[in-house]
């Protein structure tokens, strides 16, 4: 409930938000968890095995219990702490992991069987009967398992992602980080000050302590409308820094949108990777629960957590409220409580040294053993010399004292050291290259403390950057030492948790140490504890604490488990920004895309490429119709295809034939100007990268096209044989994939189709099949390649991009008035299996020359680039599988893609595998199905006869192995 | 992870592409074992190595990063070009 | 002790005092038959069937942290036998039956689940691709199933099939496979190994390996030396630094593979469900995280952590499948060692030293290779013959480059695979 005259947002305008349905009322600045205590909500969650009532432990992004789902239908958000859920007008919050209700769960049976769900006591059972796992038991277990859930519908929500840079990050806004961010910013430093809370300033918000002489939220306040006013200072709130990387980059997470109603085109969060020069990690520090009986009881907080509650948000979570502490800095929770005036029943403090107080009743030397109250913590059992008290209370705020926010600094692997004094991990020096630390996470845990190592923090990081400090004072502030007195686990009877969420306990720790899980990795794997969505912020401390106690070693030798990011959970949405819908990766667009479009072309995805698989015509049904039409086009007219999409490489420079050569098996020297020869180049290991064609368009100059697959591998592959290989050679290359657009024009009648256009005509004696050069086509100049993968008579003909449309356009109109037309992927497809022509189908990387027939293209006359390699017995062994064709022969007519062969007779076993199949299609020129395949000792096996099974597509065929060039293999027709 | 360029400067790592370690090319001729331990075989150190990253993202440098395996500092970068790789020819 | 749900009843009704270490702490004895240096996954596996299947009990497992920790305890779970190249395809099928009989056998839950495995395709190139391989997979006696695109949105309804800059055609099933519990796998294998009196010794380092006359005789390690006639390498992620010692050079470049866990969110995917596209690979654990990775970060490094170019491509692979996901939270990343080899598969073979055995290069396929690396390597380890699903994963295979098993077509270049 409310405490009138306190909280920085007292007399603000008040918010209505619904919790399990219930409309309640908050104010503005408040977080989902504050308005329910103020509406004296303590149950708010279940846990997540024994699903026992949890209520707010904490205040911040830590919180272990108090997760709910917000929202509902599709943009139903689950697993939101309550704790930094912020509230606004119309806020649905509602519990999750329980049925029906909160309040009546059923599956909190699972309590009751607890002493037989210990620690690991899955791997110890569910064994018999074997199908029993899958059938009954693993179902069973998946079901109850979870906590939110997501709506199974796209997430709805827009998400961003953005880069920043930075001379100095500054992470965290407490009095460390505003100080940091002061001096860096008075000096002119660019700095970014990130804070993962909605308000900045840190654990100044959640104390009653003066700065300067003002309260120290006002003078946070100050600080901040500076930095404001700096232009070289940008101050990101509700922003966490989730990962430290390498070369200090840091991975931060802004929430947009998780503080109001959803606007259209307004961001739910943006994911940040800030490249900083210098980092400081001012994140302050966690407390600590102690482990005791029943400590998980909704009421039973941190008390660092209460004293915020009644300071920043006006709320005491409870009317009668008893403290359980190790240290001095839980006192602070009974003066504040008491100075409000709630009542406190009791300080508890477990060190017989522990300061007194004339404002409430301090027992020392005390523990508490037990709580009672299942739902809301009703009386605390208190063990002291005076034997066991029974104390009356609603709300137990406890300290097992503060565990330094070291996370950041341990995420290249470095890890913290224990500190005996203040009985915490710290940060070591350099454990993050460019990052060092500044108060309470540094162990650093007073107000002027922080102040100081802030300006620290902030000269060193200017030093290193150069830039000179300014003078400034370190104000005045509490300078309390902190003392404490290690206490992790209240010993006796019943069970006392260390991980709220996970239900892990001091039994199941100590058991794992029993079963020989001495390692704290052994320890966490084994009880889950740790690996909660806190990841141990809360439990791990005391945790490897305890297993330290029951293995007799010391916490320093004991160790920690390793620091991973995130810092606190980042959604998927954010991180994959941008990758829904067409977004995942760039699409690639022809000049001919319209002409496309307009046609009612079939678009096939090619790598990033969008290419028309066919054009359908009126009255077409079916692929197949149009394809088979857009083959005959080809052979008996003139077809048109976009062939833009192949590689295309300017090689120009005195040395770029002694490129070629080294590129390619063959021999590209002896290529003469207006020539085009076809090459394969290998990798160095001797395979086949690729193959294309090599125009000489002049005396150095040379075009080379690759295949669509391989364009931004072979021009890699090229600047890394110039650069790296051969640095010596005058050559120079340019990519021109997209700078010309390129046409195939094939069949009989595409020589008149392009004298049409052209404004010097050719002829098969001035433009000879693999004759190239460049050409002026109705007043453009562009390139004509006379080369084809159709088998007839074919040409390429270039233009620059900007013409690309243009062209197509004519081509389509000139062909189709010679009875052509247009053809696409599926067609070149068909035809090119007609000639035996090869694809990236083939070439698939595990193939060599010998495989294709073509070791005579393998150069005995110049080194090149994989001849070593290639030459390996296991390369050119003559039963590896070879290249061959495959026409089916039996009763079934069908071929496909991806069927293995076998020796007719042979059984269908793996060890009788003959090879397989790579590309198959109808070839309406021989009337029949046509393939492509990999026969082992394939070349000598023309004319046998083979089983092809497709097991996929329950296909079971006999085949002929035939020559791979199916149709014209004198190849009159491409000669012209 | 940033990586600096010779030419660009540095740079975030995705603009970057990753090759091999940087050895030197074995000559034409050379015996089979050499172009074994060239393409295949690595010291794969743990600590200082020498690779080859490519700008493909940039201005298509290939150079040689040195740069510890164990900690990801990075030690320096020079071009491919003037780091002797194409062996004896 | 045998476990069983009669003893965890027992034990709970006694307030479960009765619980014994799973296995001893010895001190490492001055001599051994086999010292196997590794103790993650392979090696326990292997120092299990030695005992199990071949009685050699005088066995060391020496581990430098704590069992299981290294990739056996970081991966992303999956268990699957669906390789199309000779030598892979028999071996994971080999390996994908014993780890249908793990649990009877180890009397250990390490809860394999046979949820099944739904590759996706997304054009005609893939789809053959994918064919090629399933009819592999029914070849050496495994299953698959082609899915068309209405089974799979029964399947799998979160899929994002109506906006997709891929759009999905169908998929590849393969009903046996799966995912198991890590770290009980490793805990189970170590369990057996150490009943049946393998001494496993954690916190001990191996700093050198003793050969003598072109023979083995021993290793040197933080815990003094130790004498063996015969020591088998299994120490993925530090095998190059390993082999070493005995002057070797492998053909291993180590890289670092990322793998990632949501928060738990209530049951969203039954299968597991892989993208090639974008290289993600997903499931659900029991527990109700959303378990997935993608690539490689494509450096060499033995830092175990990534960096965020990888972290943020694999979540915008899973958002480009999957948009439901966008509100699942990441909760924890994290990175192992993978000896990427040349071709992509694994070798297990006698190096060229005699009395000592090689098992690396499991690139980033080794844990679902658990129970068959570890007998098979056995089975090489007691009788200096390669056992029947494993006579391909040899050394020398990329001088000769025979029996190369480069299953996605990349080449010798060590992280394309």
């Amino acid at each position: 409930m409310r405490v009138p005259g306190k909280g920085l947002y007292e007399g603000g305008p008040s918010v209505s938000f619904t919790f399990n349905g219930r409309p309640m009322m908050g104010l503005e600045g408040d977080t989902l968890a504050s308005a329910l205590l103020a509406n004296d909500v303590h149950l708010v969650a279940r846990s997540f095995k024994y699903h026992r009532p949890r209520g707010i432990l904490t205040a911040g992004s830590e919180e272990p219990n108090a997760l709910v789902t917000v929202g509902s239908g599709a943009e139903q958000d689950p697993n939101t702490r309550a704790t930094v859920q912020e509230l606004f007008d119309g806020l649905e919050a509602r519990s999750q992991n329980c049925w029906p209700t909160v309040e009546h769960d059923v599956m909190a049976v699972n309590d009751l069987a607890a002493p037989f769900l210990g620690a690991g006591f899955y791997y110890k059972t569910f064994m018999w009967p074997a199908a029993f796992w899958e059938k009954l038991y693993e179902p069973m277990i998946r079901r109850a398992a979870g906590l939110g859930a997501l709506s199974g519908a796209a997430d709805p929500d827009l998400y961003e992602k953005a880069y920043a840079h930075c001379d100095l990050l500054v992470i965290g806004s407490g009095p460390a980080g505003l100080m940091t961010a002061l001096v860096a910013g008075r000096a002119g430093a660019d700095v970014i000050l990130a804070e993962e809370d909605s308000r900045m300033g840190g654990r100044m918000l959640a104390e009653t302590e003066e700065v300067d002489g003002q309260p120290a939220h006002l003078w946070a306040e100050g600080v901040i409308a500076e930095l404001e006013a700096m232009g070289n200072v940008r101050l990101m709130a509700r922003t966490s820094v989730a990962g430290a990387y390498d070369q200090g980059t840091y991975a931060a997470l802004e929430k947009v949108g998780h503080h109001r109603l959803r606007q259209p085109g307004l961001p739910r969060e943006c994911f940040w990777r800030i490249a900083a020069k210098q980092a400081v990690l001012a994140a302050g520090a966690i407390e600590r629960p102690v482990a005791f009986r029943n400590n998980d009881r909704p009421g039973i907080m941190a008390a660092g957590a209460v004293r915020a509650y009644l300071n920043r948000w006006g709320v005491a979570p409870g009317q009668n409220v008893t403290v359980f502490a190790n240290n001095d800095d839980a006192h602070r929770t009974a003066r504040d409580l008491t100075e409000a005036g709630v009542h406190v029943a009791a300080l508890i403090d477990s060190r017989h040294d522990a300061p007194g107080s004339d404002l409430f009743k301090v027992i020392k030397g005390g523990q508490v053993c037990n709580a009672s109250g299942r739902k809301r913590v009703e009386s605390i059992t208190v063990r002291s010399v005076a034997g066991e008290e029974k104390i009356q209370t609603d709300c137990l705020a406890m300290s097992g004292g503060w565990n330094p926010s070291v996370h950041l600094a341990c995420h290249q692997n470095g890890r913290p050291a224990w500190d005996r004094d203040s009985a915490a991990f710290l940060p070591v020096v350099g454990m993050v290259p460019g990052l060092s630390y500044a108060g309470a996470c540094n162990g650093t845990f007073s107000t002027a403390g922080a102040l100081r190592e802030g300006v620290e923090a902030a000269r060193a990081a200017l030093a290193e950057l150069g830039i000179k400090a300014p003078d400034v004072d370190v104000p005045q502030a509490q300078d309390d030492p902190y003392r404490i007195t290690a206490l992790w686990a209240v010993p006796g009877k019943g069970r006392a948790w260390l991980d709220f969420q996970n239900d892990v306990s001091v039994k199941d720790v100590q058991q794992a140490a029993t079963e020989n899980f001495r390692s704290v990795e052994h320890m966490k794997r084994y009880t889950t504890q740790g690996m909660a969505t806190d990841q141990g912020k809360n439990s791990n401390v005391a945790a490897l604490a305890v297993l330290a106690d029951a293995t007799g070693r010391g916490i320093a030798e004991t160790g920690t488990t390793t620091f991973r990011p995130p810092f606190s959970p980042v959604s998927i949405g954010a991180m994959g920004a941008g990758a829904t819908d067409m977004g995942f990766k760039p699409q690639r667009f022809l000049t001919s895309h319209g002409v496309a479009e307009e046609r009612g072309a079939q678009q096939l995805e090619v790598g990033l490429w969008y290419r028309a698989g066919y054009f359908p015509k009126p009255g077409e049904t079916n692929w197949r119709q149009s394809c088979d039409r857009e083959v005959t086009m080809v052979r008996e007219a003139v077809g048109v295809c976009d062939v833009s999409t192949l590689g295309k490489i300017d090689i120009q420079g005195p040395d770029a034939a002694k490129l070629l050569d080294f590129v390619y098996t063959g021999m590209f020297s002896t290529l003469k100007e207006g020539r085009v020869r076809y090459g394969l180049m290998l990798r160095e290991d001797g395979f086949i990268m690729d193959d294309g064609t090599t125009a000489r368009l002049g005396k150095t100059h040379y075009v080379m096209t690759t295949t669509t697959a391989a364009a931004g591998q072979v021009m890699a592959h090229l600047e890394f044989v110039l650069q790296a290989l051969r640095p010596e050679w005058d050559v120079r290359i340019a990519s021109a994939t997209e700078h010309w657009a390129q046409f195939a024009v094939a069949g009989p009648k595409a020589r008149a189709l392009l004298n049409g256009l052209l404004d010097s005509q050719i002829d098969s004696a001035s433009f000879p099949f693999m004759g190239c050069g460049e050409m002026s086509v109705m007043g453009v100049k562009g390139r004509l390649f006379r080369i084809s993968f159709s088998g007839e008579e074919g040409y390429e003909i270039a233009v620059p991009a900007r013409y690309g449309d243009s062209l197509f356009r004519t081509l389509t109109a000139r062909a189709e008035a010679l009875g052509g037309g247009l053809y696409g992927m599926e067609a070149l497809n068909v035809l090119r299996i007609e000639k035996g022509f090869i694809t990236h189908a083939e070439i698939n990387g595990t193939v060599t020359m010998h495989d294709l027939g073509m070791e005579k293209m393998l150069s005995t006359k110049k080194e090149f680039i994989g001849k070593s390699l290639a030459q390996r017995p296991g390369l050119t062994d003559p039963m590896r599988e070879g290249l061959v064709g495959l026409k089916p022969v039996g009763a079934v007519k069908q071929l496909s893609s991806g069927a293995h062969l076998f020796s007719q007779g042979d059984p269908v076993e793996r060890v009788y595998d003959q090879g397989y199949v790579t590309s198959v299609g109808f070839s309406p020129t021989l009337g029949h199905m046509i393939g492509l395949g990999f026969l082992k000792n394939g070349q000598a096996r023309i004319g046998e006869h083979i089983r092809m099974v497709d097991h996929m597509r329950g296909l079971d065929a006999v085949c002929e192995v035939v020559n791979p060039v199916f149709f014209d293999p004198e190849g009159g027709r491409l000669r012209g | 992870m940033r990586i600096t360029c010779p030419v660009c400067g540095e740079r975030d790592r995705r603009e970057f592409t990753y090759k091999e370690a940087a050895l030197a090319r074995p000559e034409a001729g050379a015996d089979l074992e050499d172009w074994d331990a060239y393409v295949h075989l690595r010291e794969n150190p743990a600590g200082v190595t020498r690779e080859l990253w490519y700008h493909e993202m940039g201005c298509s440098a290939w150079i040689v990063v040195t740069r510890n395996t164990v900690t990801h500092a990075m030690l320096g970068s020079e071009l491919a070009s003037g780091a002797d790789l194409g062996g004896k020819r | 002790m045998r476990f069983s749900g009669w003893r965890v009843l027992k034990e709970g009704l006694t307030g479960n005092k009765g619980w014994t270490p799973h296995w001893r702490n010895p001190e490492p004895k001055s001599e051994y038959d086999v010292v196997i240096i590794g103790g993650g996954g392979h090696g326990l596996a292997t120092a299990y069937y030695l005992a199990a299947e071949h009685g050699i009990t005088n066995v060391a497992v020496v581990e430098k942290g704590y069992l299981g920790g290294g990739n056996v305890g970081r991966n992303t779970t999956i268990v699957r036998g669906n390789y199309y190249l000779p030598g892979n395809s028999e071996f994971y099928s080999h390996s994908l039956k014993l780890w249908e009989g793990l649990e009877q056998e180890l009397n250990y839950n390490a809860m394999m689940s046979q949820r099944g495995i739904i590759n996706l395709f997304h054009n005609d190139g893939q789809r053959d691709a994918i064919v090629r391989r399933g009819n592999a997979m029914i070849n050496q006696g495994d299953d698959a199933e082609l899915l068309d695109r209405g089974q799979l949105r029964r399947m799998a309804p979160f899929l994002n099939f109506d906006n997709n800059r891929f759009p999905i055609q169908g998929g590849l099933f393969h009903r046996r496979g799966g995912t198991a519990r890590h770290d009980a796998v490793a805990w189970g294998f170590a369990r057996g190994a150490d009943m049946r009196g393998v001494d496993l010794i954690q916190n001990c380092e191996v700093r050198g390996i003793d050969v003598e006359g072109g023979k083995v005789t021993g290793v040197q390690t933080s815990r003094g030396v130790i004498r063996a006639k015969k020591v088998a390498l299994a120490a993925a992620g530090r095998s190059g630094q390993v082999a070493a010692m005995a002057g070797l050079t492998l053909p291993i470049e180590s890289h670092i593979l990322q793998a990632f866990v949501s928060e738990g969110i209530k049951p969203l995917v039954d299968h597991v469900i892989t993208f090639a596209e974008g290289h993600l690979y997903i499931s659900q654990s029991d527990k109700g995280g959303l378990v997935f990775g993608s690539y490689l970060d494509l450096y060499s490094s033995y830092a175990a952590r990534g960096n965020l170019p990888m972290v943020e491509h694999t979540m915008e692979s899973f958002m480009a499948m999957v948009p439901a996901v966008g509100k699942a939270r990441l909760l924890r990343s994290w990175g192992g060692i993978m000896d990427m080899t040349p071709d992509g598969s694994p070798i297990i073979d006698h190096a060229p030293i005699d009395g000592l055995y090689l098992n690396c290069g499991w690139c980033y396929g080794g844990f679902k290779a658990t129970p068959g690396s570890g007998n098979a390597y056995a089975h090489l380890i007691a009788t200096d013959r390669p056992h029947g699903a494993a006579t391909k994963f040899k050394l020398d295979r990329f001088r000769t480059g025979v029996g190369l098993m480069d299953e996605e077509g990349t080449g010798a270049q060590h992280n394309l695979h």
